[in-house]
């Protein structure tokens, strides 16, 4: 962790990383070999793909040398304000293939104040197979300074097509390790060590997850109450106050959202429509800002409808994390690093109860009960099902 | 000044106006509301959604304001369309009419000046105009959920023309449009029709004065049967009670009526998922006291007393396999299968298959 400098001071245990990247970028700096036109940064949820883009953005825009991180050009880099790096960040489901066409419009140009024209896709998995293609030829012949940078959670097929797969340099991030996890809780955020620690162990190698759990005490009583359900879990009944819970919370979460966000939307827009004005033409105005209305509305539900789904998902990644541990536990006698080591001695109660079988069994019903709410099927259905399983095994 | 000279020229004999309401017009199903007797209020509340008793009632109330005057002239407007100076204009009257009858169309979703106006209307009405107000019952906002209740106090007549829900309702409602065109109907008779023809009270009224002229006047089940066949409703539920209760081929039978009828494939998969979940919970809780089961699960008695009967014949493990494919048909039916109503009878077979496991 000791060349964590300069802009590459956010990244979390990516030695190895961060070692090739900022090779790069002195071979870019210094005119000589060594830098590529296309790179696909791949790696799990959380270890900090985009941060990793944004990072050697920095590097490759510096003024004052390799990524000092304290030049104008690093800052505006990072923050997404340099003139000449373009962040594609998908709000909707997928990226359009109008989007990509213009961006390969705008990637053919030179530089206007940097050094590099940069263009970052954050989520190269939401391209859609148009989108992909149009990106293609640009991709593997691009102008003189300009530089892609993809970010996609692996390069299997079903993630990045294998066209624009072969046409990039890869860098593997890995999950970074608990230590540095709390490292970095402790070091940027100020958090005490010892919640730092507890945090860094139990989120998965999220970062985003392990400052939320650190922080935000709702979080947390979230957490434990989605692993007291295992253990819950003895008579029929209990499957339903616990479909109950599980679902309930998600819903709670979501709506608390977007009751903060709806309204305030709402009265922006109405603001926007002018609303409560008087005078001639105000019915007019008043009937196109009612049908803006209930677009917005529309807007707003389907955010909430995927916030819920979110906040559910977590939850059950959670669980599936806890019965791997058990499967582990009976496996290997906990020899490895658990998900969950604060509920190490649940994990192991239930590894005397359950057969490997049946905790795989479980694990999998977990499993398809997320790809099935990701089909749609109504939440509480899903839950049901996977919960009837995780208590008859 | 002008409504003086109105008054002079329009002054109606009222006596006679209660007889000449012609017998076509009526409709038993509307209530009147008893404080207002005098068929003159200068307006007139209709309170439902149901289209046809609305309809109806206007044309009664066209019907007696043309008795007097055969010139009578009729509007209508929806409320949403409106502004109060055009109301103002609408019911202000006229130097050479002398009768008018404003229709107000959905008025629940009138604004607050709107409802200013017609409430002011109601105040000061002017003579030989008749404001109709058909209002659902419900509204967005304040100003329309807040004006039946206005217009109620400023001694408007209230003409109840509610959705008709309860089966008991309909039946009388079918009777009731039998006598009117001079038939008769048997009970065996309206049940069938009811059953071919569906809950839409347009239709039924068609129906039973078609029968009326094609049978000459008494309808019995036969007759029924040779015009109308088949059944017009079929809903998810049905499909369901009948799944959970291990009728197959009832089952079956439904949901073919159901896909027939076009009912969407995802609401008979919520009823499914809903008809299991219900039996589970009732069998898992355990008692048999459905007042309590009723108050533990936070369902209506009579779901839990239903339920009950329901539960009986399955055992835990079946429950589970239950859930199981209702929660796979959600999918199914979601797109992940080519045919959503093979996937739905398959749900229903393995429903029925698993009430019957035990171990």
């Amino acid at each position: 962790m000791t060349n964590r400098t300069g802009v590459w001071v956010d990244l979390v245990g990516q030695t190895e990383a961060v070692a090739e990247l900022s090779a790069a970028a002195s071979a870019a700096a210094g005119g000589t070999g060594g830098m590529t036109h296309a790179w696909l940064f791949t790696g799990p949820p959380g270890s900090g793909r985009s941060v990793v883009a944004r990072s050697f953005a920095a590097a490759l825009q510096c003024t004052e040398g390799e990524g000092c991180g304290e030049c104008s050009g690093c800052h505006t880099a990072i923050a997404g304000t340099h003139a000449d790096v373009h962040i594609v960040e998908p709000e909707g489901l997928s990226i359009p293939v109008a989007q990509m066409r213009s961006l390969v419009q705008l990637a053919a140009r030179r530089p206007s104040a940097g050094h590099w024209q940069v263009v970052i896709i954050s989520d190269a998995d939401r391209l859609t197979e148009g989108a992909a293609n149009a990106l293609l030829k640009a991709v593997e012949e691009p102008p003189d300074r300009t530089v892609f940078l993809l970010c996609a959670p692996s390069d299997h097929p079903d993630d990045v097509s294998v066209t624009i797969r072969s046409r990039c340099r890869v860098i593997n991030l890995r999950t970074p390790p608990a230590e540095a996890i709390a490292e970095v809780l402790t070091n940027r955020d100020g958090i005490d060590p010892e919640t730092a620690s507890w945090a860094g162990s139990v989120c998965g190698g999220h970062i985003g997850r392990a400052r939320r759990l650190a922080k935000d005490p709702e979080v947390r009583e979230r957490r434990e109450s989605v692993l007291r359900i295992p253990g819950s879990l003895r008579r029929p009944a209990d499957v339903f106050a616990c479909v109950d819970q599980l679902v309930g919370a998600a819903e709670s979460e979501a709506s608390s959202m977007s009751a903060a966000r709806d309204d305030a939307e709402k009265a922006a827009l109405r603001t926007a429509m002018g609303a409560g004005g008087s005078g001639k033409g105000t019915a007019a105005a008043e009937r196109s800002a009612k049908s803006a209305e209930r677009d917005l509305e529309k807007r707003q539900k389907s955010r909430a409808t995927r916030a819920q789904r979110d906040s559910l998902d977590l939850a059950l990644v959670d669980l599936a994390g806890f019965y791997r541990d058990v499967l582990a536990t009976k496996a290997t006698g906990a020899h490895v690093t658990l998900n969950h080591p604060d509920r190490a001695r649940d994990s192991a109660t239930l590894a005397g109860q359950l057969s490997a079988a049946s905790a795989l069994r479980r694990i999998e019903a977990i499993l398809d009960c997320r790809e099935a709410i990701e089909l749609n099927v109504k939440p509480r259905i899903a839950v049901e099902a996977m919960l009837t399983t995780l208590q008859r095994g | 000044m002008k409504s003086g000279l109105h008054r002079t020229t329009s002054a109606p004999p009222r006596a006679n106006v209660v007889s000449r309401v012609p017998d076509g017009c009526a409709c038993e199903n509307e209530r009147v509301a008893p404080s207002s007797t005098t068929p003159q209020a200068p307006v007139r509340l209709l309170l439902g959604e149901e289209e046809l008793l609305v309809e109806r009632a206007v044309e009664r109330i066209l019907a007696a304001q043309r008795a007097q005057d055969a010139a009578a002239e009729s509007h209508r407007q929806r409320v949403s369309e409106l502004t109060p100076p055009e109301l103002a204009e609408l019911v202000s009257p006229s130097l050479f009419s002398s009768a008018r009858v404003i229709v107000l169309e959905g008025a629940q979703d009138t604004n607050a000046e709107l409802a200013a106006a017609i409430t002011g209307f109601a105040k000061l009405p002017a003579d030989g105009v008749v404001l109709v107000v058909a209002h659902s019952g419900g509204g967005r906002s304040k100003a329309g959920k807040e004006l039946p209740g206005a217009l109620r106090k400023l001694g408007a007549e209230v003409v109840e023309c509610a959705k008709v829900t309860k089966p008991a309702d309909r039946e009388k409602f079918v009777r009731d449009e039998v006598r009117r065109v001079r038939g008769s109907i048997d009970g065996e008779a309206v049940a069938t029709l009811i059953d071919a023809v569906g809950t839409d009270l347009r239709e039924l009224a068609a129906a039973a004065s078609q029968l009326v002229a094609d049978t000459g006047g008494n309808v019995d089940a036969a007759a029924v049967r040779r015009y109308h066949n088949g059944k017009a409703e079929v809903t998810g539920f049905a499909v369901a009670e009948k799944a959970v209760t291990g009728d197959r081929a009832g089952a079956l039978e439904a949901l073919r009526w159901a896909m027939n009828l076009g009912v969407p494939h995802v609401l008979v998969a919520d009823a499914l998922a809903d008809a299991v979940r219900t039996v589970a919970r009732v069998s898992a809780a355990g008692g048999s006291d459905p007042n309590r089961l009723a108050s533990e699960l936070g369902m209506p008695p009579w779901k839990a007393r239903k339920a009950l009967r329901q539960a009986r014949g399955w055992h835990s493990s079946g429950l589970a396999a239950a859930l199981h494919a209702t929660a796979d048909v959600n999918a199914d039916v979601k797109g992940v299968a080519a045919s959503a109503a093979y996937a739905l009878e398959r749900a229903v077979d393995r429903i029925v298959v698993a009430r019957g496991t035990r171990h």
